[in-house]
This record gives structure tokens, sequence and C-alpha cells, in this order.
């Protein structure tokens, strides 16, 4: 596999401004990259922030209330965020495309699904007019819909969510994008309906040898499809390197107890799945040291007045965490 | 689709039946009665009960009143004919068809006013939402609400009349002979009749606006690339609008009120003004008629409504059955 970087996040820092004046940070100096043809995964639990560095690569943070302080996010070597926005609606949607949580909700109820599919390619003005519904058709065969020549004319209400977020996908592939962000695309949808969506998104990706970042909070998901992983807490990113090995071998806490919290087919042991204990975390009054020190079942006395940095250890793989994880 | 159209064709039939029963009954609850009024402006009858009698014969409103309903719906289902007035013995059919086209055209230039004005100041006011021109907007539509359309017609032909000797025009030149004319004369009438509508239309598109705006299509209109403009106009716009088409169902019973009062104000000749007199005269014939006219006019519209609102909206199209 090429190693050629496509997407080089350094220090992004995404706030927003609340009500009472006071900001939050929602992504909080975070740095990784997609190199051409990966898979990364982003997991951690509900408001990581894993959302906020999507939207921050698109440039779709709603100012106000959110403003990208700083950060650099290089998208084949261009600074995206020293862009223009004219340059940076050029390639939003062209050759860096997003597929969202809600696919009941994100379809536009009034317009027809062909035409929605066919928008990006025509304003990014890589079609005519006339070609946009033959594309369509074309693109609802590639996300295996069928009777794709009536189905164009459809409207979302006529789909099922697993076959609006197929809509979604052809509508994210439309331009032939480089990059593909995928903002927990199965989260809505039927258990088996999510692993056929997941597969028809690993193989568009393999096919068009696009890059794909993966936003999910199951961590079985980031082991079966994903290349590389970054955990976040909030706002941050506590332990990266390659998804087998995480999976394997969780070296932070709190991976690990993401880890013991989903259902996992391989454990025999029939060990009882064991939500994270203590309440999510409030941005706004996060504690001194470590985020996660409340909630940690290993924290030792650094970790409660001295903040981690990500440290790489052995075998590539990254946390930030003071304590060692030790089995009882 | 025809089907459905047709079951709600044959909805209305009920609604009409008992609309036009309570028309002819309210009407007589009322106090005060023709035969007083005829009496009384006629230097040549006395006001004895034999008169009376006789008047009263003469009219048909010695029958009790059931007969007399079945009769009047029975001359309006088979002959198209609401009866003559008590007072001019014309035919009231003949009046309203004549007047009609007043009415009519104040109506519609009222909504057609009432959009154009508050449609684009809603979407303005829900993108710039708490800007100072939103508050602008927002404060005109409050005044709207507010200020009575009888009041500020008064205001509109008195004023430029005491301060330049120059009045709007009312003078009814026919469409036929000079369109641009006879549009004139309707011109303020509407635009007054129009700010009230204005108001309640821009703070529904306004709303709506805001709603849509907030919907995950919009995000994904915007994670394609799509400039602002079109987001707005292509995908919000059409969204926003499909309630305010209802809005515009329900203006129509409230402008038909409003042209009464306006054609009185601007002295137009249309079918307010032919209402007025006959609530005066306590004309029954005239009164029934126009009020029996509105009500089929308003639930027509309101059925127009309905199914153009399923043209707009694919969800509503497929759930007819
Ligand atoms: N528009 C906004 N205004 C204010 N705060 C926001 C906004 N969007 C996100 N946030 C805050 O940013 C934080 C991170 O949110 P984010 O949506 O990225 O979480 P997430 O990891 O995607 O969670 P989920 O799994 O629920 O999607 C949250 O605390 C949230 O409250
Ligand atoms: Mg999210």
């Amino acid at each position: 596999m090429k190693s050629e970087l496509i997407l080089d996040v350094q220090g992004l820092t995404t706030v927003f401004r609340m009500e009472d004046g006071s900001e939050i940070k929602a992504v909080d100096d975070v740095s990784f990259n997609v190199k051409s043809g990966e898979t990364v995964a982003i997991v951690g639990e509900s408001g990581s922030g894993k959302s906020v560095t999507a939207m921050s690569i698109m440039r779709l943070i709603p100012n106000p209330p959110g403003q990208i302080v700083s950060g650099k996010i290089h998208f084949e070597g261009n600074d995206l965020l020293s862009m223009s926005e004219e340059e940076a609606r050029a390639i939003r949607g062209n050759k860096i495309s997003m597929i969202f949580q809600e696919p009941m909700t994100s379809l536009n109820p009034s317009m027809t699904v062909g035409r929605q599919i066919s928008e990006p390619a025509e304003v990014h003005s890589m079609i005519t007019s006339q070609k946009a519904s033959q594309m369509s058709q074309s693109l609802l065969d590639a996300v295996r819909i069928p009777d794709s020549a009536d189905r164009v004319s459809s409207y979302p209400h006529e789909f099922s969510g697993g076959m609006r977020q197929r809509v979604m996908i052809a509508m994210g592939m439309s331009c032939n994008p480089k990059l593909i962000i995928a903002d927990e695309p199965t989260t809505a949808l039927d258990v088996t309906v999510q692993a056929q969506v997941l597969h028809l998104l690993k193989d568009i990706t393999y096919k068009t040898n696009a890059s794909l970042i993966l936003i999910t909070h199951d961590l079985g998901v980031v082991a079966r499809y994903a290349d590389r992983v970054h955990v976040m807490y909030a706002g941050k990113i506590v332990e990266s390197g390659k998804s087998r090995d995480i999976f394997n071998s969780p070296q932070h806490p709190y991976t690990l107890a993401l880890m013991n919290s989903i259902p996992r087919l391989s454990n025999q042991k029939k060990e009882k799945l064991k939500p994270i204990r203590g309440n999510p975390p409030d941005l706004s009054k996060l504690p001194v040291g470590c985020s996660f020190n409340p909630r940690c079942d290993f924290a030792i006395k650094q970790c409660f007045h001295e903040k981690p940095t990500l440290t790489t250890n052995n075998r590539y793989q990254s946390k930030a965490c003071w304590a060692t994880i030790n089995d009882k | 689709m025809q089907s459905y159209v047709w079951r709600r064709l044959l909805a209305v039939i009920p609604t009409l039946v008992f609309a036009s029963m309570i028309v002819f009954l309210v009407i007589r609850i009322i106090p005060g009665d023709a035969v007083d009024l005829i009496i009384k402006n006629s230097p040549f009858m006395e006001n004895t009960e034999e008169v009376r009698k006789q008047i009263e014969a003469d009219l048909g409103l010695d029958k009790p009143i059931h007969i007399q309903y079945v009769q009047w719906i029975s001359n309006i289902v088979f002959r198209g004919d609401l009866g003559k007035s008590l007072m001019r013995e014309t035919s009231v059919s003949n009046e309203i068809v004549s007047r009609l086209p007043v009415t009519f055209w104040l109506g519609s230039l009222a909504i057609l006013f009432a959009l154009v004005i508050a449609v684009p100041i809603g979407v303005y006011s829900a993108l710039y939402q708490d800007t100072l021109g939103d508050h602008i907007g927002r404060s005109f539509a409050i005044l709207g609400l507010a200020i009575p359309s009888f009041w500020l017609g008064t205001i509109v032909v008195i004023l430029p009349a005491i301060l330049w000797g120059w009045s709007p025009p009312t003078r009814l030149i026919p469409f036929s002979q000079n369109p641009f004319s006879f549009i004139a004369v309707f011109i303020s009438p509407a635009l007054i009749l129009g700010a009230s509508l204005a108001a309640v239309t821009m703070r529904m598109t306004r709303t709506m606006m805001l709603e849509v705006l907030r919907q995950d299509y919009i995000r994904t209109a915007r994670a394609k690339g799509l400039r602002e403009k079109l987001v707005v106009t292509r995908h919000a716009l059409r969204n926003a609008l499909i309630p305010v088409v209802t809005l515009v169902g329900l203006f129509v019973p409230f402008v038909i009120g409003g042209t009464v009062v306006l054609e009185r104000i601007f002295d137009l000749p249309g079918v307010g003004q032919l209402l007025l007199l006959g609530v005066m005269d306590r004309d029954y014939p005239v009164i029934t008629g126009i009020f029996l006219m509105i009500g089929i006019f308003v639930i027509f519209t309101n059925l127009i409504v309905d199914l153009s609102y399923g043209l707009l909206d694919p969800k509503v199209r497929y759930q007819k059955n």
C-alpha cells in the first residue's frame, strides 16, 4: 500500500462559546493523519468530539458558537484552514465527502433521490444536467439498490433507513472523493443492516482507492474495518495505533473500559459486560490532571495533578496515560 | 390521486348542506326584521297587523321556516336562483355575479401583495436572525398585525386628501378599457388588506425557515459544497414554504371579511358592499346568498390548498390511501 499522506491534522483545537460566555474545547489539540487508501477509525463515547473533528475537517463548524482556534489540516499538501471559503467549498463534497449518522433526516424530503445523489457532481461541474440522472442511476447500482431506473425518481420517505444510508453513500461517491468521512454511518440502523452498509462502504472505498475516516463508538467495527484507530476522550486523543494491536492489547484504561462495555463474539469466557462507570465528562468542568481520572480504575497520584501527553511506546502504539494497566 | 379527489369532493356535500342551514337560520335570529324596515321606509304604509301580514305573504315569510328553507335551497340547487332582493327586487345571483370581479381582484391582489412582501422579508429575517434587519422586519410585522385595516384604510383615504388634496382613485374603469387604471384602483386597499396578512405570513416564513435551516439535510447540502445561496433557495425555501401554502388557504375567510371593510372605505362596488347593504336592510335573500357563496368558496379553496399541498410535499402524495 502506498503510504502517501492524504490528510494531516496537527494540533486541531475547536471551541464552542456557551450561553454563559464560557468556552469549551470540544476538540483539544488533536493530531492524526490518514494515508492514501487507508481506513482510520475514531472511537469514543458520545460527546468526545468525534463529530466536531469531522466537521472541522469539512470546515462546517457553525460560527457562532463554534470556532477552530488553532491547528493545521493539510489535505493533499494544502492547509484547509488557511484557504478562502471559496477554495474550501471547491474541495468540500468534491474531494472530501461526508456521510452522516442520521440517514432518516439527512436527505431533503422534497427532492428526488436521484437529484440529490448527482447534486455534488453538478455543483462541482463534473457533469451536465442531462447526464445527471444516468449518473445517479449507476451510483444506485453501485450501492446495490435494486430497480435503480425507477428509484432515481423516488423520494427519501419511500426508502428504509438502510437504503437511505446507501443513498448517502452513493451521494458521497458522486465526485470520486479522495477522502470519505463517515460519521457513525450505521448507528441508527438495525444490526443486520449495519454490517451490509459497512461492507459496502469498505468495498467502495477499496475499489476507488479512497481513504476513509470511520467514526464510531463500536470497537468491534473498528477491529473489523479499520487499519488504524484513534480513541478520543473529552476532546483529546488518548490512545492510537493499529486497530488489531489496540483491540488485542488496549493500553489506555479508557480503551479497555470501552472494550469491556461492548459484546464480543470471541469472548468465550462469557464475561459480563461492564458499562464504563461514572458519567461522561462535562467539558465545562474537567478535573485537574487527566480528564479520565474520576472514572479510572488504575489512576495513580500523578493522574490527579498532571495532564498526560500522547507518547509512543512499543509497537507504534501511543497513549496519553501515566498509569499502567495490570490485570487485577 | 383521482379517487382521492373524488372522495374529497363527495365529503364536501354534507358540509355544504350544514353550512346552508346555519346561514339560513342565523340570519333570522338576529333582531330587527325586513317587514319593519319596509313599512318604515314607505310613506304609504301603516304599521298595522293587516299590512304586515300582506307584506309577509308577498315575501313568502309567512310559511314555516323549514318550508322556506326547502324552497330556498331547491331554487338554488335546481335553478341556480338565489331569490330576489326584498328591497330592490333584483336577482341576488345577478347582483353577486356582477360585483364578483371587484371583490375577486381586491382579495387576490391582497394575497399576492402579502406574499410578495412577506416571504422575502421572512427569509431575510431568518437568515440574519437577531440582526438589526431582523428586528426591523419583525417590528413591522407586529405593527401590521396590530393596526386594524379599517383605521389604516381611513387614514390612507383622508390624510392625502387633507394634506395635498389628493385621494386614491376609486372610479372603476372597465378592465377591458384600461387594465392599468382598473388595477390602480385596487392598489391602496389591497396593500392595506395585504399588510395584515403579510404580518402573519412573514412570521410564519421566518419560523419555518429557522426550523428548516436547523435540519440535518441542510447540513448535508452544505457538506456537498453548495454555495450558501443555493442551500437556501434549493433546499431550505421549498420545505419552509410548504406550510405557508396552507396559511394562504386559511387567509381566504379573513380576506373576504377584509374586503367588506375596505370596499366600504374605498367605495368599491363589490360583493362586500352588497353584503353591508343587505345586513342593514335585513335583506335575507341577499345575506344568505352571499354567505352561501362565501361558504362554498372557502370550502373549495381549502380543498384546492389540500390538494396542492400534496403536489408540494411528496410525503402527503403517498399517504392518501
Ligand atoms: N453546535 C454546537 N454548539 C455547542 N456545543 C457543541 C456544538 N456541537 C458540538 N458541541 C459540543 O461539542 C462536544 C463534542 O460533540 P461531538 O458532536 O463532537 O460529540 P461526538 O463524539 O460526535 O458524540 P456522538 O457519539 O454523540 O456523536 C459536545 O460536548 C457538544 O456539546
Ligand atoms: Mg457525533
